[in-house]
Formats: C-alpha cells, sequence, structure tokens
C-alpha cells in the first residue's frame, strides 16, 4: 500500500471509530439526557441506569480509541483541534467526567441521588450537543495559519452552520437513546420512549434533510458522490423505518433503524469532509488534510495490522458481554 | 503566571489524582482474580463474599479511573500539542494500541465481574475476572511505555529529528521495549499490588477489630497480611532494578536522587537529607558506600555526579531528593509492618494483637503517598525535558492556549477532582461499611 492509500483507509478507519462511538456511547448519552422524562419513579430511574450499567464503559472506550487513532493517524489534526477548541474540549471533558461517576455514586451515595440524576442529565446533554458541534467546526472549516494553528476563539465555534451539526447530533443521539430505552425496558417506561420518539424522530428527519441539503450548499457539493448518495439513501430509508418500526411498537427494528440512520449520516460527513480533516475558512489552501496531517508509511502500515487484528476480536467479545446483559432490564440491585 | 508552568501544574493535578485509581484497580484485579481461584478451588462461600465486595469497590474505582483518565489522553492535544505534533509517529500508536488490546478489555469484562455474578456461570465469571486482571495490566503496561518512551526514548532516528522537529519511526520494537520500560512496569505493577495489599489488609483489619463479619473478614485479613508481607519485599527487588537503570540511562536524574554533585567512588546513600544545591552541598544521615554498593555490588563503584552535566539541564534536585526518599521510607516501613503481621499470623496472635489490627487501617494511605512522591521523583526529575534530551517541555506546550484559559480549567479541575476525591472516599467508606452484607451487585436485565 502507498502512504496515500493508507492515509485513505485511516480517515476511513477513525470516522469508523467515531461513528461506533456515536451509536455505541449514543444511546447511554441519549438515555442520560432523557432519564428525568423517561422515569419518573426512583424504581423506573433504577431500571434505566441498570438497562446501561455493564455496558456504558466498553462504549466509552470507543472514544478513547478514536482519539487514540487520530492521534497515531494524523496527529496534527488531533493537536490543532484539542488545544484550538480548547474551553470547548474541558467543557466536553467536564461534561463526561460527571455523567460517568453520577451513574454509580448515585446508587452508592442514595442521599445525594437527585443531584447525581442531574448531573447524569446534564453532562450526558452536553457532551452530545458538544460533540456535533465540534465536528460541525471542523467539517464546516475555521480559520487556521500557516502553522496549522487555530487562530479562532471560543465564539468562533458557535457559527450557525456547527451549530446544525450539533442538534442534527444530538437529535440522533436523543432517538438513539429513547429507542434502547423502549428495547431494554417494559410497561410505561416503554411507552414513555415511544411517546418521546413520535416527536424526536419527525424533528430528527427533517434536521436529517437539512443537513444533507445544507452539506451540498455551503460545504462541499457532492450530490454525485456515490458515498454521499448511499448515505443519503440510507438514512432517509433507516430514519422511514424507524418511524414505522416505532408506530408498531417494534423496538428492535426501532433500534437497529436509528443505528442505521446513524451510519447514513456519518458517510454523508465523510463524503462531504474527505480529504480535509480541519478545513481552513480562511484559505483553502491552508487546510489540514490527509495528506498534510498523517504519520509515517511505517507507522500508518503498523497501525493497520493492529487495528485488522484486533478490532475484530474486541467487536466479538464485546458482542458476547452484550449478549450476557440481552433482554429486558429490571433491576440494579448492590 | 507563565502558561507553561500553569500546563505542568495542571498535568501534574490531573495525573496525580487519575493514578490512584489505576493504581487501586490493578490490585484490587489481582485480588479478585486470587479469592475467586480460591473459592472455585475450596468452593468455600467466604471467598465469593469477598469477591463481590471487592467487585463492588472496583465499579467505584474503575469508574473514577476511568472518567479522569480521559483527561489525560486529551491533555497531549489540549495542553501539549507541540509535543503531539513532534511526537505522532510514535506516541500516538501507544495510546492507539492501549485502546485497542487493552482498555476494551478491561472496559467490557468489568461490566460482567461488577454486574454479572446473577447471570453468568461460575467459570465464565472466573475467565472475566482473569480477562479484567490481563486487561488493567496490559493497560497500564502501554501507558507505562508512552511514560518510559519519554524518559529514554528509541526506536527513531535522532539525526531526522534534529533536522526537522519530527520523530520519525523507525523501530516499533525498540520504542515500545526501549530501556526503562521493563524496570518502570514492574516497579509501577507493583506498586499497585502492595497499594491493594495494604487496602484489603487494613479493611479486614477493621472488620476483625470490630469483631464483624467473623470467618469472611479473618479470612480476607489472612491472605491480605500475607500480600502485604510479599509485595513490599518484591517492591525493594523492583526499586532496586529500576534505581540502577535511571543510574546508567538518566544520570542526571539518578545524581540528582541522591543528591550527588561530584562523580566519585564510594558515594554513600542517604536515608534523609537536605541538599543545598547552590553551595553544591548535600547533608543527612547516610550509609557510607551504600550507593555504590548497591549499583553493581561494589563498595568503590564510580557514580557520576551532577557537575558533569550543564546545571539547566538539572531538575530541582533538593526537591526529588525528598519525594524520592519520602518513597523509600515508606517502603522500608511497609516491609516492617508487613513482615511483622506475617510473623502474628505464624504465631497465631494477629487476630488477637489488637494494637497492631488498630494500626492497619491507618497504613491504607501510605503507599499512595508513596507511589505519588516516587512519580514525582520520576517525572519532576526528567525535567526540564519533555523526551529526555531531545525536546525541552517548554517547547511542548500548544501555542494557542493562553494562561488565562489554562487557569480556567486548572481551577476547575482542582474543583472538580476535590468534590470527586470527597465523594469517592465517602461512597468507598459506605461500601466498606456495608461489607459482606449486600447481596451481590447484580444487574437482573
Amino acid at each position: 500500500m502507498t502512504l496515500a492509500n493508507l492515509q485513505e483507509l485511516w480517515f476511513a478507519l477513525v470516522c469508523v471509530l467515531f461513528a461506533g462511538y456515536s451509536i455505541l456511547d449514543g444511546f447511554d448519552l441519549g438515555l442520560g439526557a432523557l432519564l428525568p422524562l423517561l422515569g419518573k419513579k426512583k424504581e423506573e430511574k433504577d431500571i434505566l441506569i441498570a438497562s446501561i450499567g455493564p455496558v456504558w464503559d466498553g462504549n466509552e472506550v470507543w472514544l478513547i480509541t478514536g482519539g487514540g487513532a487520530l492521534f497515531a493517524a494524523f496527529p496534527q489534526a488531533y493537536a490543532t483541534a484539542f488545544s484550538g477548541f480548547y474551553i470547548a474540549m474541558m467543557l466536553v471533558l467536564f461534561s463526561l467526567i460527571f455523567r460517568a461517576v453520577s451513574m454509580e455514586f448515585r446508587s452508592h451515595d442514595t442521599a445525594r441521588a437527585g443531584f447525581w440524576e442531574a448531573s447524569f442529565t446534564t453532562g450526558s446533554f452536553f457532551a452530545a450537543l458538544l460533540f456535533g458541534v465540534a465536528l460541525g467546526n471542523v467539517v464546516f472549516g475555521v480559520p487556521l495559519d500557516s502553522k496549522m494553528e487555530y487562530t479562532g476563539d471560543f465564539f468562533t465555534l458557535l457559527r450557525p452552520m456547527p451549530l446544525l451539526f450539533g442538534v442534527t447530533g444530538l437529535a440522533a443521539v436523543l432517538a438513539q437513546g429513547a429507542s434502547y430505552a423502549a428495547m431494554k425496558t417494559e410497561n410505561k417506561i416503554r411507552e414513555r420512549a415511544f411517546g418521546l420518539l413520535e416527536t424526536i424522530l419527525p424533528f430528527y428527519f427533517v434536521l436529517a434533510l437539512l443537513y444533507m441539503a445544507l452539506v451540498n450548499i455551503f460545504i462541499k457539493n457532492v450530490m454525485t458522490s456515490p458515498l454521499f448518495i448511499a448515505g443519503a439513501v440510507i438514512s432517509i430509508a433507516a430514519l422511514t423505518a424507524a418511524m414505522y418500526a416505532r408506530e408498531k411498537q417494534k423496538e428492535r427494528i426501532l433500534f437497529a433503524s436509528t443505528s442505521t440512520a446513524l451510519l447514513g449520516l456519518w458517510a454523508i460527513t465523510a463524503a462531504a469532509h474527505y480529504p480535509n480533516l480541519i478545513k481552513a475558512s480562511n484559505d483553502a489552501a491552508l487546510s489540514i488534510t490527509t495528506g498534510n496531517a498523517s504519520t509515517s508509511l511505517h507507522t500508518l502500515t503498523l497501525m493497520s495490522w493492529i487495528a485488522i487484528i484486533g478490532m475484530p476480536v474486541v467487536l466479538a467479545y464485546t458482542i458476547f458481554v452484550y449478549s450476557i446483559f440481552k433482554g429486558k432490564a429490571k433491576a440494579l440491585k448492590y | 503566571m507563565d502558561a507553561v508552568i500553569l500546563a505542568r501544574i495542571q498535568f501534574a493535578l490531573t495525573i496525580g489524582f487519575h493514578f490512584l485509581f489505576p493504581a487501586m484497580t490493578l490490585g484490587t484485579g489481582l485480588i479478585i482474580l486470587i479469592s475467586e481461584t480460591i473459592y472455585i478451588i475450596k468452593k468455600d462461600e467466604d471467598y465469593k463474599r469477598i469477591t463481590d465486595f471487592l467487585a463492588r469497590l472496583l465499579g467505584v474505582i474503575f469508574v473514577v479511573g476511568a472518567a479522569s483518565g480521559i483527561t489525560m489522553e486529551f491533555s497531549f492535544g489540549n495542553n501539549w500539542s507541540q509535543y503531539a505534533r513532534a511526537v505522532g509517529d510514535i506516541f500516538g500508536p501507544i495510546l492507539a494500541v492501549e485502546g485497542v488490546v487493552a482498555f476494551f478489555l478491561e472496559s467490557v469484562f468489568i461490566g460482567v465481574l461488577v454486574f454479572g455474578r446473577g447471570r453468568v456461570s461460575k467459570g465464565l465469571y472466573w475467565i472475566s475476572a482473569l480477562l479484567v486482571f490481563l486487561g488493567s495490566h496490559l493497560s497500564g503496561f502501554w501507558i507505562i511505555v508512552a511514560n518510559s518512551w519519554m524518559q529514554t526514548p528509541a526506536g527513531f532516528d535522532p539525526a531526522i529529528y534534529a533536522q526537522t522537529g519530527k520523530i520519525v519511526l523507525s523501530d516499533f520494537g525498540a520504542a515500545v521495549f526501549n530501556p526503562s520500560t521493563l524496570p518502570r512496569f514492574m516497579h509501577t505493577i507493583m506498586a499497585s499490588w502492595m497499594t491493594c495489599s495494604i487496602m484489603v489488609t487494613g479493611i479486614g483489619a477493621y472488620y476483625v477489630l470490630i469483631g464483624k463479619f467473623g470467618d469472611t473478614a479473618k479470612k480476607m485479613l489472612k491472605f491480605g497480611i500475607i500480600l502485604f508481607a510479599i509485595t513490599p519485599l518484591l517492591q525493594l527487588v523492583t526499586g532496586h532494578i529500576h534505581a540502577v537503570q535511571v543510574l546508567n540511562t538518566q544520570p542526571v536524574k539518578g545524581a540528582a536522587l541522591e543528591g550527588l554533585f561530584e562523580t566519585k567512588s564510594g558515594v554513600p546513600i542517604y536515608g534523609a537529607g537536605w541538599v543545598d544545591v547552590n553551595n553544591k552541598k548535600t547533608t543527612g544521615i547516610a550509609i557510607p558506600d551504600g550507593l555504590s554498593f548497591l549499583y553493581n555490588f561494589h563498595l568503590d563503584s564510580t557514580i557520576k555526579g551532577l557537575n558533569e552535566f550543564p546545571k539547566e539541564n538539572w531538575p530541582n534536585v533538593n526537591f526529588i531528593f525528598q519525594t524520592y526518599h519520602l518513597m523509600v521510607a515508606i517502603g522500608i516501613l511497609s516491609i516492617g509492618v508487613g513482615l511483622f503481621g506475617a510473623w502474628l499470623l505464624y504465631r497465631k496472635k494477629l487476630y488477637e494483637t489488637k494494637w497492631f489490627l488498630f494500626l492497619l487501617p491507618f497504613m491504607i494511605p501510605l503507599p499512595h503517598i508513596a507511589h505519588e512522591s516516587g512519580w514525582i521523583s520520576a517525572e519532576v526529575g526528567r525535567q526540564p525535558w519533555i523526551i529526555y534530551n531531545m525536546m525541552r517541555t517548554h517547547d511542548a506546550a500548544s501555542v494557542v492556549v493562553g494562561a488565562g484559559q489554562i487557569l480556567f480549567s486548572l481551577i476547575m479541575f482542582a474543583a472538580i477532582y476535590t468534590m470527586l476525591a470527597v465523594i469517592f472516599l465517602s461512597v468507598a467508606m459506605k461500601i466498606i461499611k456495608k461489607g459482606f452484607d449486600s447481596p451481590a451487585a447484580e444487574a437482573k436485565i
């Protein structure tokens, strides 16, 4: 493989890792953000948190590995985004820290259970929103200098187009959370999840269509790109299927559909973004791309072997452990 | 305040907080594996109760460790982006491999360990304990590789770095097994085992002292004290190997740890002391020829002093002298207490020696203080370099992140981590007070 092939491969693999993260951690972030709407009584919240308890930490490793892969494959992009978006990144970190500890603390520190529930929900909500905003900024473009350094400030990140990415991502994550909750619970909570989806899914559908249109207008015209077309067809079909599955109360099809729709959106994003990693909004020549940001042929080759051998094993035991905890969630005892 | 200093303080704070938790995770993983193995072999329900109790504790420890660990991975981009730009070729893969081969394994199976007792067979539960043990130790290995590479960099051509300012990978095996990886790995792992041996012993002693949980508590105390007797002794061995390696590969740090200015033979080793860097003088209680002897078992071996090296390449000598000797002192104390406990056990007096049982819970924080001060010695001892003898720390910081931004994040981290520490302690105390009473943490899903 040539260096250019490997750079292309690693663009795809980093996308796959972040897509995997958005689907898997997406459902526990979404469930967290919707917790007060899904569960009213303490026992109901117990069940909801029990449904993600054994799996959320494995889900979060997708982010850690995605970050590591970005560092290993495209360190210039990793360095620019993480230092340039400093305050935003700190807010993401604080959100993730709070939501992670809240689940465990809530069940032991019962006197402050209400506080931990609020922190779980707030942390989940902001993490879900901010990830999309960050992605929106690197795709839509940010001002960069000739040394690949970010020259904007915190408020540069809050332009309308990146915010659209944020809101679309949030809708996707909420849909993941609600459909996972529908799949893992029974009776009242399940009905509430379906009820919430009745509102979330149409919003999500409209945002996804808007996203497809605006990406072509404001980022890059990729109407004829096979990847874009595939992504658009998949996400529209999957969201239609999701609405149908919600109507028929078929929660497993519903969760599969929302997950597939998210994959479609990632395909669209990748089609519009490649070969950029961070687009320069001031001068296209300053963009950080797969070509100028990557590590050496040697490193990318090594990383490819590790990914080819390692990731199928990871997927196999992840599926195995999910199968241990399959079925409806009941309670979580300490 | 200078942005680089603030970034260093933030890194020290966040890594210092984070490390407390992996240090507890690895050793607890080991003890769970031992306890669960005894349970399967002896079919003794007491050991099952011990496993379940420790799994509950591990659940909370792991969560705080994982949450504070993301901060560390982000930090190389957030605060040290010039470093990230330079070392992506080697440092990036090390972090990525950690995720793929280690942290996934640990995180996925810890779910089974904490929530799966009622859902999986005995055999599968044991395998999960084994995989958590392996995953956490592999994870530790790769993180130690990353740190060791900064201490004794290898696997690239320094000439290319000198020309381009970029590290270009030439030999990944050499980078991974650089000269300090294995000594540091053994020393760090043993620190973790020691930390948890003392933790389990302290908790067991507390139960026996207040007369709670009968035989279960005694069994936990018994195997705790056996590990407490063994691990500090093993730590003495790994510490020795690591110290010799530092003297060989990082002579500036090695000399600074003992406050040695002049190159000479028959170098003493200090038990405690004070280094006056301006007058190049170290005073304290010392064993004559001690360091020379420990270096290669010859009383007259020569060891390089700080004067051989330009002063701008010295770390803060007295500071790391103090932290290093604090670590050593706690290590020696632990050997004594552990052996005494084992002797009491052998004489069948352990459960009746109240004053000793009373003392043991107060030992729990000591290994934490030791490994924190040991790490401070290792990391401050590497200064002024981020990559030893290659790249200076002040050239590594992010150029676009101002002091004000770092001050903001530093204050936030300090506040959040203080809160987490307080809540963690109160939750851990609750779990310890409940002890073996509560049913296994089961997710009936």
